[in-house]
């Protein structure tokens, strides 16, 4: 529902804070674990969770998840458990937004209809599909719209002023902003030039800001925080999983990370 | 439709063949892709791009390719007269020149200074390392750490040609690894670098671009032919990978009914298992590298590696274009073994004193099976697209042989 998302900005506003928006791939390394970190977030002071549906080619994904795809897809992850992670969390969560983020394939061959049926049902609140842009709206993204689901867009640095008009007159939730050209977890952004295309963005819309794609750190987060409404975190959680798969720790680290970066925002 | 006056319309203007075909990118890619389109369009009307294209066509690659009467191939199989589009006879080796010289031209015109690429077989790595090399450009070749194993001449060419040969552990490590490892390049390199894909697939406007670079293999066919036996052919039939060859063979053709056309999938082990690259034979509609198209995917539409013997048919899509000529029911698809490609080579090699590459030995099989339905007074053209030195260590394994 779009509502959830409306009012997580909104209450996050009232106490003049920004969301934080972390990303994991579902069934990344299992399945039982990857549904405990998703149901700890909350707690570690996600504001809003995005769900990785695992894909074999991410093409605008860096080595981090694209490992992490490969993981889920391996230990036996398929789109029905997606959805079976989503219920189970909402089970006991009723208020964190939920984005399911991914490429378009895999919610082709699951059927576009059956496809917004469940997420319906489930209680999924948006989607990112990476290789949908507006040129091909009528596939998925027209049809979210009616669902009363959001569909958010990304904007990158290579989008020109034209196409931001275009993008903006369909979006809801909020919109990305890809603080780099180039794939996830590859290089840093320039804090400062960011700011200048999200302060230039917010002169055309009153649609809240998310910026991502290679922020790594509590320092970056509270630099994005300061003029974005949200700031979107991926690549450095996934490589904590990577670094400690076999461990028992993984949960505890990724945790004590999601603190940290809700600190600063 | 259905009521169709002409196969040659597509794509529309946003890159449809039919419901296939499309620009499925990421936002950060859209605006180049777009850029490219108007970049295309402006330079397809320009008679001096063009005259340009023509002059390194004749003069670089060495075209028109012959079109050649098989006549010891034709004899050996007491059936149609058999003729080879001798595209193997081009600079490089291959036809994939055809498409590195116009995208080459299009990226000097559009300023661009770094080229990128995807390879498979390393026959598209060596065709845009050498016109990087013509043009003074530098240029990084991605391509699969497998395929690197299994074309080791072809990338030792590259090097020599001066590219960076790039080698991808991602994914499987072959070539749709390579073409994710080239977008993302592209992704991260938007203002000076220019992708040359290497077949009809991709996003808009890549499957008509490279279409239209390679119909001239099928334009002189026409001529020729016509020039040869005063009359078209009765078939036509060509490998398909991404199927670049194959649609610029076919195209100047499709609206000329009398012509069964045929396009030749790899069958690799044999179609029940995953152990082939049949696309559209063997696969169903998907999305994947910017289109869509018949894919090889599982039941969670995870895209599958195939196998073929041929590196340059190992890809687990087809161009968009073929697979509305499937749908169409305009041009048939079928699917050849790896043995039977490599007999057919075999036979190929010695009745003609051709070695052919192993992607057009495919066609050749087809060619082979079929015969016994022929007629004697048929005209067949197969598409030679590619000359087989660099398969020798891949025949050599498959035959037990030493060099
Ligand atoms: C000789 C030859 N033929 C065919 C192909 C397959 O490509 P396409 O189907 O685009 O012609 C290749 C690809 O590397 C090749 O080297």
């Amino acid at each position: 529902m779009t509502v959830r998302i409306d009012n997580c900005f909104e209450t996050l506003k009232l106490t003049n804070k920004k969301a934080l928006i972390t990303f994991l791939t579902a069934g990344d390394p299992n399945y039982d674990l990857s549904l405990e970190l998703i149901k700890s977030l909350p707690e570690a002071g996600a504001d809003i969770i995005e769900i990785g549906m695992p894909f074999s080619d991410p093409m605008a994904d860096g080595p981090a998840i694209q490992a992490s795809s490969l993981r889920a897809i391996n230990s036996g992850h398929k789109m029905e458990k997606t959805f079976e992670m989503i219920e189970s969390f909402r089970k006991d969560n009723s208020h964190t937004p939920i984005i399911l983020m991914g490429y378009f394939n895999p919610i082709y061959n699951y059927g576009v209809d059956s496809f917004i049926k469940k997420i319906i049902d489930i209680e999924v609140d948006g989607v990112i599909v990476v290789d949908l842009p507006p040129e091909e709206d009528n596939e998925l993204c027209n049809a979210i719209e009616s669902a009363d689901l959001s569909f958010i867009r990304l904007v990158t640095p290579t989008t020109n002023a034209d196409r931001l008009n275009k993008i903006l007159q369909k979006t809801s939730g909020f919109l990305y902003y890809v603080s780099i050209a180039g794939i996830t977890g590859s290089k840093r952004p320039e804090i400062n030039e960011v700011e200048t295309a999200v302060q230039e963005i917010k002169t055309k819309t009153n649609i809240p800001i998310g910026v991502g794609f290679g922020i790594r750190t509590k320092e970056d987060i509270e630099r994005v925080g300061s003029f974005a409404d949200g700031v979107i975190v991926g690549s450095v959680l996934v490589d904590i999983i990577k670094n400690n798969e076999h461990e028992s720790s993984v949960k505890d680290k990724i945790m004590k990370k999601v603190r940290e970066f809700a600190s600063a925002v | 439709m259905d009521k169709l006056n002409s196969y040659k319309l597509g794509p529309d203007q946003n890159g449809r063949f039919g419901i296939f075909g499309g620009r499925f990118v990421a936002e950060t890619l859209m605006p180049l892709i777009l850029d490219l389109e108007k970049s295309y369009q402006q330079a397809k009307k320009d008679d001096s791009f063009q005259s340009e294209l023509a002059y390194l066509n004749k003069y670089y690659t060495g075209r028109p390719s012959p079109l050649y009467f098989a006549e010891r191939l034709t004899d050996y199989l007491k059936t149609a007269k058999i003729y080879f589009k001798r595209d193997e006879l081009n600079h490089t080796g291959s036809h994939k020149i055809n498409n590195c010289l116009g995208q080459i031209l299009l990226a000097k015109r559009m300023g661009k200074t770094r080229i990128i690429a995807e390879t498979g077989a390393g026959q598209h790595g060596v065709a845009v390392a050498t016109v990087s090399a013509r043009f003074g450009l530098p240029c990084v070749i991605y391509m699969g750490a497998k395929d690197i194993e299994r074309q080791k001449p072809n990338v030792f060419r590259m090097k020599l040609l001066g590219a960076e040969v790039v080698p991808v552990r991602s994914g499987n490590a072959t070539l749709k690894d390579a073409m994710n490892e080239a977008l993302r390049d592209w992704v991260a390199n938007v203002n000076d670098t220019f992708y040359i894909i290497g077949t009809v697939a991709g996003p808009h406007p890549y499957p008509e671009m490279v279409r239209d670079f390679q119909s001239i293999i099928g334009k002189e066919t026409k001529e020729q032919i016509l020039d040869q036996e005063g009359r078209l052919p009765d078939q036509l039939i060509a490998c398909i990978g991404g199927g670049s060859n194959a649609m610029g063979l076919f195209y100047p053709f499709l609206d000329d009914i009398s012509v069964k056309i045929t396009g030749i999938e790899a069958g690799g082990m044999g179609l029940q298992g995953e152990k082939h690259c049949a696309s559209l034979t063997a696969g169903r509609p998907g999305v994947l590298h910017g289109n869509r198209t018949y894919l090889l995917q599982d039941d969670e539409g995870q895209i599958i590696e195939g196998h073929s013997i041929s590196a340059g048919l190992d890809y687990p899509g087809i161009g968009p274009e073929h697979a509305w000529l499937k749908e169409s029911g305009r041009v048939e698809y079928f699917a050849i073994t790896d043995s039977e490609a490599v007999e057919a080579f075999k036979i190929c090699t010695k009745t003609e004193g051709i070695i052919p590459a192993l992607e057009p030995s495919h066609a050749i099989a087809h060619l082979i099976n079929i015969a016994p339905n022929l007629s004697k007074n048929d005209l067949v053209v197969m598409n030679l697209c590619g000359r087989g030195d660099k398969d020798i260590f891949t025949i050599a394994e498959h035959l037990n042989m030493e060099i």
